[in-house]
């Protein structure tokens, strides 16, 4: 099952119960747990909003929004319930971070609700997981029966007047149910198209009530923010870039795996220390810094510190933590292709630019990538990524577009290469594929 | 809401607060482009065609999801929002077939216009197509997969607009497809409004797909001739062999009472004026029985004389006269008119569907609810019928006021009609209730027995502002009496009688009955109608249709003239009973009535004339003339000629030609056009009178306004093809409630026309095609 | 609401146990479709026309609606697959770390291109995107269960322990 990594640099915070058999309530317990939904009983709403915007934790989801000031969005009064949504459709590709949560801290999500939920006054949480982590739905199913069990959720939590029920979702599989309104689509029984914005959830949500929607680490997080204290946790990271987060590094590394990291630690150490380095003596071509939806950064591109704002300021984005190494014998036009592939194949299909704009991106690459390339194909995938970019219904067309303007720009040699006929300069003197029995 | 001010495109403009930006816009002159948003349907962002730049907001936003604010600087067209609708434009192609030049929808197609209007000619992409091929979901539906767009609007006006949710988007992203709801077939209205809405040639229909290209046809508008609703619908038309062809049906410029809406039986049920089993020439009963075609003057004289006969040796009380649902004002009247002033008797009748006279009689004031009320109309109170089936037009306009203004519906019903799923409140009644509830209504809490739920439905109605009545057949006589007075008794009501077909209220209006004469004014007291119809015009009631039938099987009636009505067949009346009497019949088809007649006309249907019609809602239309067929003749010509022959002086049957004036208006030609209605308006409009021809049917109008009070409505507009409701005060008459009651409900469906419904190919297609479904279901 | 007359189900009394209590658990009972029609699918194999038809009863919706939904979800099948459902990831961190291969091996191993099943139904194979195990890669699942860090010989491993498991060696 999957595990966590450490380094020396690590920080356990949300780590801090990992491998420790927090499964189980009384373990959890024991490990400080549920102390801090008490806690936040004691401050009311606007106190735990004040510490939360304090604390300066922004969403792990991908966007980087200061959770503090997305809860302090949701009106006060509302004519229908409240709710807090746990986004935990962990579908973009590079990203694996949440899985451990759910698998190693249960509770911590919970617990992380129940907080949520008393700074809204919500009385009812969903945690939405993808359908494929069928094993981390029933040891969160375990979790919330064993804390109805124990009166930490239901009627009157912990003894006081404030009733709050929790469900766990399944997804079936559709990466674009992670975006927010989609998520609430999908989990209203619907088809994962995302909703016209505004009304953004903090006001018109699920079931039309104002909701807040937080991916899972960044729930997860919130307990352990009241645990050892805001300003702790601030210092923890970098300005504006409270505490640490989970990185997932991948690809040609020595050393892949799930660190926890603090915000804006540098990413060439990331990669060179923590990861140990690419393997087999090869050489760094390049690396997506946040999961697949992030501009790509050469190998003379990575020395900065890993927060929302410098990899910003470096072209990219800090994303959802995805760290993927590409080493020397990468080609850049297959990188680009399977990404292609990846949203072609989840576009949700509701809007023209994304739909047709993934399909013809892919089928470009598709070609150029096995040497039926044309000379106007590079100019054209890249006037047909800049006319996505912005013109999309929801941010899936960006997170298709960016990447592959980022790709041709700064590869372009490579696909060029390609050109001519020839197909990819990687793969001509391979075998054919295999033929099957 | 209060007004905004904002700038558009340097335009100063304002609109009420939270109007939507595309639609503030278009109120202004500004268009702006738009695939996906319709109005009046929910928005989409789709198809991101209308983006626009408003200050101070980084990305293009969409004008048809953003409402307009206070200071609010739009910009709609720059070099940057022309790139973006190009680039959208460039990938829709991208996967389009581009079969324009054997499209339907060719030269009708938004997504031309808009490749032509931003510049996307350039093809960009050099793969392959995604392909699939086309379906036939229905008779009606056709679904061509590669020319779609995407845009959802059949998905919700089929679902939001027609509450039939047939349509659905499947898969996702480039395999997004719209699916039946039957996987691969539709279980549906087949309303056509899908195909109608569909910006491009991907849903075309089982009539028109592959039949012409649109500017090969010309296009009338005019009125529909099936139910009572009398949508507007416009006839593409274009030559034939044999005359003007109907080659579609659509409502394209929404300007009607029905506005986006059309049923089944008004986009495709003209049908039947196509088919080749059409009456083209007169047939002449032969001594051996046999029913053989003559020459026109034969048949005329050879009727007329007959006719002439049989008044002059038995008497006027004993030839009746049967008149029609879908022909023009000007014909019912002419008919009745023919019927006591030539044939010299009140035996004059029609299908009845409705008690039109105790409706009149009980309004005394009241006012009546055009169609286009209901979808703005605060409250609706539907007792009876099944507008969905019978009304879908009244039944579009209900959904409508429901969905976009919040009306509410008060439904009592003692079926589950389906239209209360959009009721406020249902109330289920037995079948023989219907009074008892007005009653009760009336505050009479002993009327219903279980009356729980009726006091709340009772106590919400008391509680509207305002609200319209409609009710159904089930209400006749004397119940009707009492539910209008019921209605008097609440605050600004409004009511509505339905009756089934598309000048049924017209039929009654020009007083197709045995007792009433036009304006429903009793026979027994004819006042100014004695002077204008001459000395002969009978005093006494006639009988009505059933007790026409009952003396024909007497023996008693020598002569029947039946106009486009099929009453053997309706009444199930024995052929035999029909032996000793002279039958003369006009009709489109040789159907159960006309094969037993002794002389037949090939009569021309109601797109093929021009003349008026009353919904029955009172909405006065014009219909005009759109198809033609060789060898057919209007009723009102053939009336005019009927009485030619048998005698009577024509001048006194249609007021023409006072002045002598001799002009060709266009009808010698056969107008295909419009163009004798375009000299009509122009005339109006500079106070001449047109009244050319004895088979002018204006004249005959001007006589209808002149006797009929309430048809006194500005001709002006009504030429120019408005729709005009009638003076309310309809008439007064003396207490109907004491009328023999020989309404027949014609139980029509959505699929099901009465005679000619049976008659239109695509009506019986779908009937058949529903069949083992409708089996498979008990 | 309460839950409908369920005259007969194609599924196990556990199964609609289960429906009858998740429609309850939400303000609107739509809300249980998708996990409806994904544990259906786990016990009838697919997402046949019978289970379109009784979860859009149980639900109260049409079953269009139901078709329109499931088209949506890549988990959901709308014909049987193998009774050992092998996704194998080929999205860039297992592209990087041999996920092709893997791939590649799968189908020659087993003899059925992607989406195939195999003729005794044991198995069927499908490439999928990310599964969240990246920095675990190359990954695979086989129905639920991960199989990580694999080799086409850690693969030959997995693949014959599941043929073990299929009694007969015959699927369903
Ligand atoms: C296409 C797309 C997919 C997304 N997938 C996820 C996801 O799997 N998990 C997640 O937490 N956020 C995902 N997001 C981001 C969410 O929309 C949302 O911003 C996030 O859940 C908010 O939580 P946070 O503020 O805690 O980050 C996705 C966004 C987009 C546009
Ligand atoms: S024909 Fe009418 S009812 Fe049928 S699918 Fe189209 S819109 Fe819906
Ligand atoms: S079929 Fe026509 S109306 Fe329906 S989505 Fe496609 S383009 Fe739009
Ligand atoms: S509702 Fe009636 S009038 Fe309107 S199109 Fe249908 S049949 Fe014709
Ligand atoms: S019209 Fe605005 S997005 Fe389609
Ligand atoms: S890329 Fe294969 S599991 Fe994430």
């Amino acid at each position: 099952m999957a595990t966590l990594t450490t380094h020396p640099d690590c920080v356990p915070l949300v780590s801090y119960r990992f491998g420790k058999g927090a499964t189980n309530i009384d373990k959890y317990l024991e490990l400080d747990g549920y102390k801090s939904a008490r806690k936040a009983m004691e401050l009311g709403p606007d106190a735990i909003i004040a510490e939360m915007k304090t604390s300066n934790l922004r969403g792990r989801g991908g966007a980087g929004f200061p959770t503090g000031m997305k809860w302090s969005f949701v009106p006060k009064q509302s004519a229908k319930p409240k709710y807090v949504l746990v986004n935990g459709d962990e579908s973009e590709p590079g990203t694996c971070k949440d899985r451990l949560i759910f698998e190693h801290d249960p509770h911590a999500v919970i617990e992380g609700v129940i907080i949520a939920a008393l700074a809204i006054q919500a009385k009812m949480g969903f945690i939405y997981l993808r359908g494929e982590y069928r094993y981390l739905i029933e040891i969160m199913e375990k979790a919330v029966a064993d804390a109805y069990a124990r009166g930490f959720l239901g009627k009157k939590i912990f003894g006081s007047d404030f009733d709050l029920d929790v469900v766990v979702q399944t997804g079936a599989g559709a990466y674009e149910v992670g975006e927010e309104s989609a998520l609430m689509e999908s989990l209203e029984g619907k088809r994962g198209i995302p909703r016209i914005r505004p009304p953004f959830p903090a006001v018109v949500g699920l079931y039309g009530g104002p909701t807040i929607i937080n991916n899972a680490e960044t729930i997860a997080t919130v307990p352990h923010i009241f645990r050892i204290g805001a300003a702790e946790y601030a210092k923890l990271g970098t300005e504006r870039n409270g505490g640490t987060r989970l990185f997932c590094l991948s690809g040609h590394l020595v050393r892949p795996g799930v660190y926890e990291l603090p915000m804006g630690y540098n990413l060439k150490k990331m990669i060179y220390e923590v990861g140990g380095g690419i393997p087999n003596g090869k050489k760094l071509k390049a690396v997506v810094p946040g999961g697949s939806s992030t501009p790509v950064l050469t190998a003379d591109e990575i020395d900065i510190g890993m927060d929302f704002d410098q990899v910003g300021k470096a072209g990219s984005m800090l994303g959802s933590g995805g760290v993927v190494v590409l080493d020397e014998t990468v080609c850049m036009v297959e990188f680009a292709l399977r990404t292609m592939k990846f949203y072609q194949h989840e576009s949700c299909g509701w809007c023209i630019p994304c739909r047709e704009g993934t399909d013809w991106l892919k089928k470009s690459l598709t070609r150029l990538h096995a040497g039926g390339g044309v000379d106007k194909d590079i100019d054209n995938i890249r006037y047909l990524a800049e006319n996505m970019l912005g013109r999309t219904f929801c941010p899936l067309g960006d997170a298709a577009a960016m990447p592959t303007i980022a790709f041709v720009k700064k590869f372009r040699k490579e696909f060029e290469d390609h050109l001519e006929g020839r197909g990819c300069p990687k793969h001509r003197a391979a075998e054919p594929e295999p033929a099957l029995v | 809401m209060a007004d905004v001010t904002f700038t558009v495109d340097g335009k100063k403009l304002t609109a009420p607060a939270g109007t939507l930006l595309i639609e503030a816009c278009r109120a202004h002159g500004i268009e702006i482009p738009a695939f996906c948003y319709y109005p009046g349907l929910s928005l989409q962002a789709a198809c991101r065609m209308c983006v626009v730049r408003i200050e101070k907001v980084p990305k293009l936003q969409t004008a048809c999801t953003t409402p307009v604010a206070e200071g609010m600087v739009v910009v709609t067209e720059s070099p940057e929002i022309a790139q973006a609708r190009k680039a959208t434009i460039e990938l829709l192609l991208g996967n389009h077939p581009l079969d324009c030049p054997v499209c339907d929808a060719g030269g009708e197609c938004e997504l031309q216009d808009m490749t032509f209007k931003y510049g996307a000619h350039e093809s960009k992409f050099v793969d392959i197509k995604n392909h699939r091929d086309e379906q036939q979901w229905s008779p009606v539906v056709y679904f061509d997969r590669p020319r779609c767009i995407l845009c959802y609007r059949c998905v919700r006006v089929c679902g939001e607009g027609m509450d039939v949710w047939a349509l659905g988007i499947q898969n996702r992203g480039s395999g997004s497809v719209i699916a039946p709801n039957g996987q691969d077939h539709l279980d549906c209205e087949e309303c056509g409004m899908c195909i109608d809405i569909c910006p491009v040639g991907a849903l075309t229909s089982g009539t028109y797909r592959y039949k012409t290209r649109p500017w090969e046809m010309s296009h009338v508008g005019t009125v529909c001739t099936h139910c009572g609703d009398g949508c507007k619908t416009t006839l593409g038309v274009r030559r034939a062999n044999d005359g003007m062809e109907i080659v579609r049906g659509d409502n394209r410029d929404k300007s009607g009472i029905n506005g986006d809406f059309l049923c089944i039986k008004g986009r495709y049920g003209f049908d039947f004026a196509n088919r080749e089993d059409r009456l083209t020439q007169p047939l002449v009963r032969q001594p051996s029985g046999e029913l053989k075609p003559v020459s026109w003057d034969e048949a005329i004289d050879f009727a007329g004389k007959r006719l002439r006969e049989l008044r002059d040796a038995r008497g006027g009380q004993t030839i009746g006269v049967i008149g029609s649902n879908r022909t023009t004002n000007e014909e019912s009247y002419l008919l009745q008119k023919f019927a006591r002033a030539v044939l010299g008797t009140n035996n004059i009748d029609h299908h009845r569907t409705a008690d039109y006279p105790a409706f009149a009689a009980a309004m005394n004031g009241e006012s009546e609810a055009s169609l286009r009320d209901f979808a703005s109309a605060k409250a609706v109170l539907l007792l009876g019928n099944d507008p969905t089936e019978q009304h879908p037009g009244l039944a579009w306009q209900i959904r409508t006021g429901v969905r976009l203004r919040g009306q509410h519906l008060y439904v009592a019903n003692h079926q589950n009609i389906k239209l209360r799923r959009q009721a406020t409140s249902f109330l289920r009644i037995r079948e023989n209730d219907y009074a008892a509830l007005i009653t009760y209504l009336a505050g009479d809490d002993s009327a219903l027995d279980r009356n729980g739920e009726a006091k709340a439905f009772r106590d919400a109605i008391r509680g509207e502002g305002s609200l319209i009545i409609v009710f159904g057949s089930e209400f006749r006589g004397s119940d009707v009496e009492a539910l209008v007075k019921f209605g008097s008794s609440l605050p600004n009501v409004q009511l509505a009688c339905l009756g089934d077909y598309a000048n049924s209220r017209g039929a009654a209006d020009m007083g197709l009955y045995p007792d009433l004469l036009p304006g429903y004014v009793p026979v027994i007291a004819a006042a100014h109608f004695a002077q204008e119809y001459g000395a002969s015009l009978p005093s006494q009631p006639g009988l009505d249709l059933l007790q026409m039938f009952d003396a024909a099987g007497h023996g008693e009636l020598a002569a029947l003239y039946v106009v486009g009505a099929n009453p053997v067949a309706r009444y199930n009346i024995d052929p035999a009973s029909l032996r000793n009497t002279f039958i003369v019949a006009q009709d489109l088809f040789l159907t159960e009535t006309a094969r037993l007649a002794d002389v037949v006309f090939p009569a021309a249907n109601l797109y093929e004339k021009s003349g008026s019609v009353t919904n029955t809602f009172g909405d006065l239309q014009l219909v005009k003339k759109a198809a033609d067929r060789a060898g057919t003749r209007a009723d009102f010509e053939l009336i005019v000629r009927l009485a030619v022959a048998m005698g009577a002086d024509v001048k006194q049957l249609v007021p023409f030609g006072h002045r002598g004036v001799r002009a060709d208006m266009g009808q010698a030609r056969g107008a295909q056009s419009g163009e004798a209605d375009r000299h009509g308006v122009w005339l109006a409009a500079h106070h001449l009178e047109p009244k050319l021809s004895p088979f002018d049917p204006f004249a005959i109008f001007d006589e209808i306004q002149r006797l009929v009070p309430a048809y006194e409505v500005p001709r002006l507009d009504l030429l120019s093809g408005n729709d005009q409701h009638l003076r309310s005060g309809l008439v007064q008459i003396q207490h109907a409630a004491t009328r023999r009651d020989v309404v027949w409900p014609s139980n029509d469906t959505l699929f099901t026309s009465g005679t000619l419904g049976r008659y239109s190919r695509t009506m019986s297609s779908v009937l058949e095609s529903r069949e083992p479904a409708e089996t498979a279901a008990d | 609401m309460a839950s409908p007359a369920q005259p007969g189900t194609i599924f196990s009394p556990a199964l609609a146990a289960r429906f009858d209590r998740l429609v309850t658990l939400y303000p609107v009972r739509r809300s249980a479709l998708v996990p409806m029609l994904l544990y259906a699918q786990d016990e009838i194999g697919y997402v046949s026309d019978a289970v379109v038809a009784e979860v859009a009863a149980r639900i109260g919706i049409t079953e269009l609606d139901v078709r329109n939904v499931v088209s949506y979800y890549s988990l959901l099948k709308t014909r049987p697959a193998g009774k050992y459902h092998v996704q194998v990831c080929t999205n860039i961190s297992c592209m990087l770390r041999g996920g092709n291969e893997i791939l590649d091996h799968c189908k020659k191993k087993l003899g059925i291109p992607n989406k195939g099943v195999t003729p005794d139904g044991v198995f069927s194979l499908e490439e999928v995107e990310c599964i969240g195990a990246c920095s675990w890669a190359p990954a695979a699942q086989v129905n639920y269960a991960f199989h990580e860090n694999l080799t086409p010989e850690s693969m030959d491993q997995v693949l014959s322990d599941y043929r073990a498991k299929a009694p007969n060696g015959e699927g369903k």
